[in-house]
């Protein structure tokens, strides 16, 4: 579905992504991992075309620099990492705007079952007791999630997520993450997604490509690619040891 | 908490219409010869029909004098605070207005040299200072736009706020060297950059209604996509809004709409930045509901503004823009202040 080749972002001097490829085929959850400064951010940026690249992305064969703004939010849907609204709108047209590249123009059409995956969306994210509230005064959990059933009524074919489960709590991050589980079973779907949390991305990943100052240090499937060895190159320590040692508190 | 949106009903749109009614017909009335409400409505009744108006009427009054100037108030202060909650929107700034981008400043540059170097165009009266505040605001836009994206490919929102900064400050210093050298004219431009509508006529109406036809028509279409560039840029990219394209749509419409403004009725101050602020109060922050509310509380907040102008201190009328600073400075502050305290 998503073919990224030789991609380079560069700020200035610095490269940000360097020279990058990888693959995304339907059915597969895509873990994106690394430590902070990798360029995961970035690399989820470049995809949905907010950064200057060189390099090709490709969607379903063709060059995604020429799908149109409306045309590339209806195969790929983007959940950013940081979130806020300055102004206070109401989950439900928060949501709501996740239509947006179905029915662009002044008058949202309501003919093209927008209303009930919005509806489906709220439900989904347990968001309909919040519907009418103002976003300003949501937690940063209920925000997190407004973003999500924004994706979800979104109904692309890509789910991109730059840390989902951020701001989540252990409910809601067991709740969204199978969530997206269920999406990703329908055919024709794929996932994208950064995650900093290794154990759930070894219990939701396919795949993994495991970044390194800009550059990737490993890629494949989930269990060839998160190896004692592979994690303890990229992050300069001994992941495995950290991760036993803070599950043996628990004993 | 239940927000505003929720409790939005047309009437909102039925009660702004019949203040905007009240208060132009207000201002028609009151003034330094006071007209009765009847006899103002039988001449506007009869000039509508093309009826011969009553003897005893005040009809040289109503008709040619307050009728042009209340539509033309009415008209631009629609016009500054569509452009302002358009700007709020799209910069996702509750500070913007159509000040903000600095065209305003371009604008004012244009009408101070017309002033001060007699640029006029033979049989109409202020046709050079408007047709040089238009030529100029156009000018700044482009050389802003320009600016903006050499420095920043993305034309991202902070370069094209910092580039009108920093133009408005350039303008603003350009204007009072021209002042100073101005000689006999100086007091007329100072009077001019305060603000005035005084002597504004149906053919400056025609101009207004244009202008605010058309532009305003473009704004209210982009209403959706202000939602969402209200929301976040970034999240406007994502859900599929032609974020380069509409952006720069809507700042040209927002520069032709207060270039045309300015060149009318001076520089006038805060109705752009207030007005919109506390319609957001009444009718939420959703544009489809805002633009069109926004243009009415501006009319009504400039009518009156126009009518305490030209009645505090009679004989002696104030510029308008003096009046819309003082009460738009201070109710800024109130709700400001209202706001910080209700987080």
């Amino acid at each position: 579905m998503l073919n990224v080749k030789n991609v380079t972002v560069r700020y200035g001097e610095h490269t940000i992504v360097d020279n990058l490829s990888f693959r995304l085929h339907e059915g597969q959850w895509l873990m994106l991992a690394g430590p902070n400064g990798a360029g995961k951010s970035t690399l989820i940026e470049t995809i949905s075309q907010g950064v200057p690249y060189t390099g090709t992305i490709e969607l379903h064969g063709r060059d995604i620099r020429r799908y149109r703004p409306n045309q590339l939010a209806r195969k790929i849907g983007v959940l950013a990492q940081k979130n806020s609204v300055g102004y206070a709108y109401t989950v439900e047209e928060v949501v709501g705007l996740g239509r947006y590249a179905h029915t662009p123009g002044f008058l949202s059409s309501r003919s093209d079952g927008g209303k009930d995956l919005v509806e489906k969306a709220l439900e989904l994210t347990g968001l309909e007791p919040l519907r009418h509230s103002s976003v300003l005064t949501l937690s940063g959990g209920e925000l997190q999630r407004t973003f999500l059933a924004q994706v979800f009524a979104q109904d692309p074919e890509i789910l991109i997520l730059d840390e989902p489960a951020n701001h989540l709590d252990l409910v809601y991050q067991k709740h969204i993450f199978s969530l997206i589980h269920e999406w990703l079973r329908q055919p024709g779907r794929a996932v994208l997604s950064v995650v900093h949390d290794l154990s759930l991305a070894k219990r939701y990943g396919t795949h993994a490509v495991l970044k390194n100052r800009g550059k990737c240090a490993a890629q494949g499937a989930i269990e060839d690619v998160l190896t004692p060895e592979h994690l303890s190159g990229v992050y300069d320590m001994d992941v495995y040891a950290w991760m036993r040692e803070m599950l043996n508190q628990w004993k | 908490m239940k927000s505003l949106p929720e409790r939005f009903s047309w009437r909102v749109y039925v009660l702004f219409a019949a203040a905007l009614t009240a208060a132009m017909l207000l201002c028609i009335c009151v003034g330094s010869v006071s007209i009765p409400l009847g006899n103002t409505l039988t001449a506007l009744w009869h000039t509508l029909w093309k009826m011969e108006v009553p003897a005893g009427i005040s009809k040289n009054i109503i008709l040619n004098v307050r009728l042009p100037r209340v539509i033309n108030v009415a008209l631009i202060g629609a016009s500054l605070s569509l452009c302002g909650a358009a700007m709020q929107g799209l910069l996702r700034n509750p500070l913007a207005d159509g000040s903000t981008l600095g065209v305003s400043s371009g604008a004012s540059l244009g009408a101070v040299i017309s002033l001060a170097f007699g640029v006029s165009i033979p049989g109409v009266e202020y046709g050079g200072t408007i047709l040089m505040a238009m030529g100029f605001a156009f000018l700044s836009l482009i050389l802003i736009l320009s600016l903006a994206y050499a420095l920043d490919r993305s034309m991202s929102t902070n370069s094209i706020i910092l580039i009108g900064v920093i133009f408005s400050m350039f303008t603003s210093s350009a204007m009072n060297l021209i002042i100073t050298f101005a000689g006999d004219h100086a007091k007329t431009i100072a009077f001019w950059t305060m603000g005035s509508l005084s002597g504004t006529g149906f053919h400056h109406a025609a101009i207004l209604s244009s202008a605010l036809l058309i532009c305003g028509g473009v704004i209210l279409r982009y209403a959706r996509e202000l939602n969402a560039f209200a929301i976040g840029e970034d999240n406007a990219r994502h859900i599929g809004v032609n974020v380069r394209q509409v952006k720069l749509i809507i700042l040209i419409m927002v520069s032709v709409l207060i270039g045309v403004c300015v060149s009318i009725g001076g520089t006038i101050s805060f109705v752009g930045l207030v007005m919109p602020h506390m319609t957001r109060m009444i009718v939420g922050p959703n544009h489809k509901r805002l633009l069109v509310s926004s243009m009415f509380s501006g009319a009504i907040f400039l009518l009156l503004a126009d009518l305490a102008a030209r009645t505090l201190l009679s004989p002696i009328e104030l510029s308008i823009g003096v009046v819309t600073s003082l009460v738009g400075a201070i109710a800024f502050v109130v709700i400001f202040y209202r706001t910080r305290k209700a987080r």
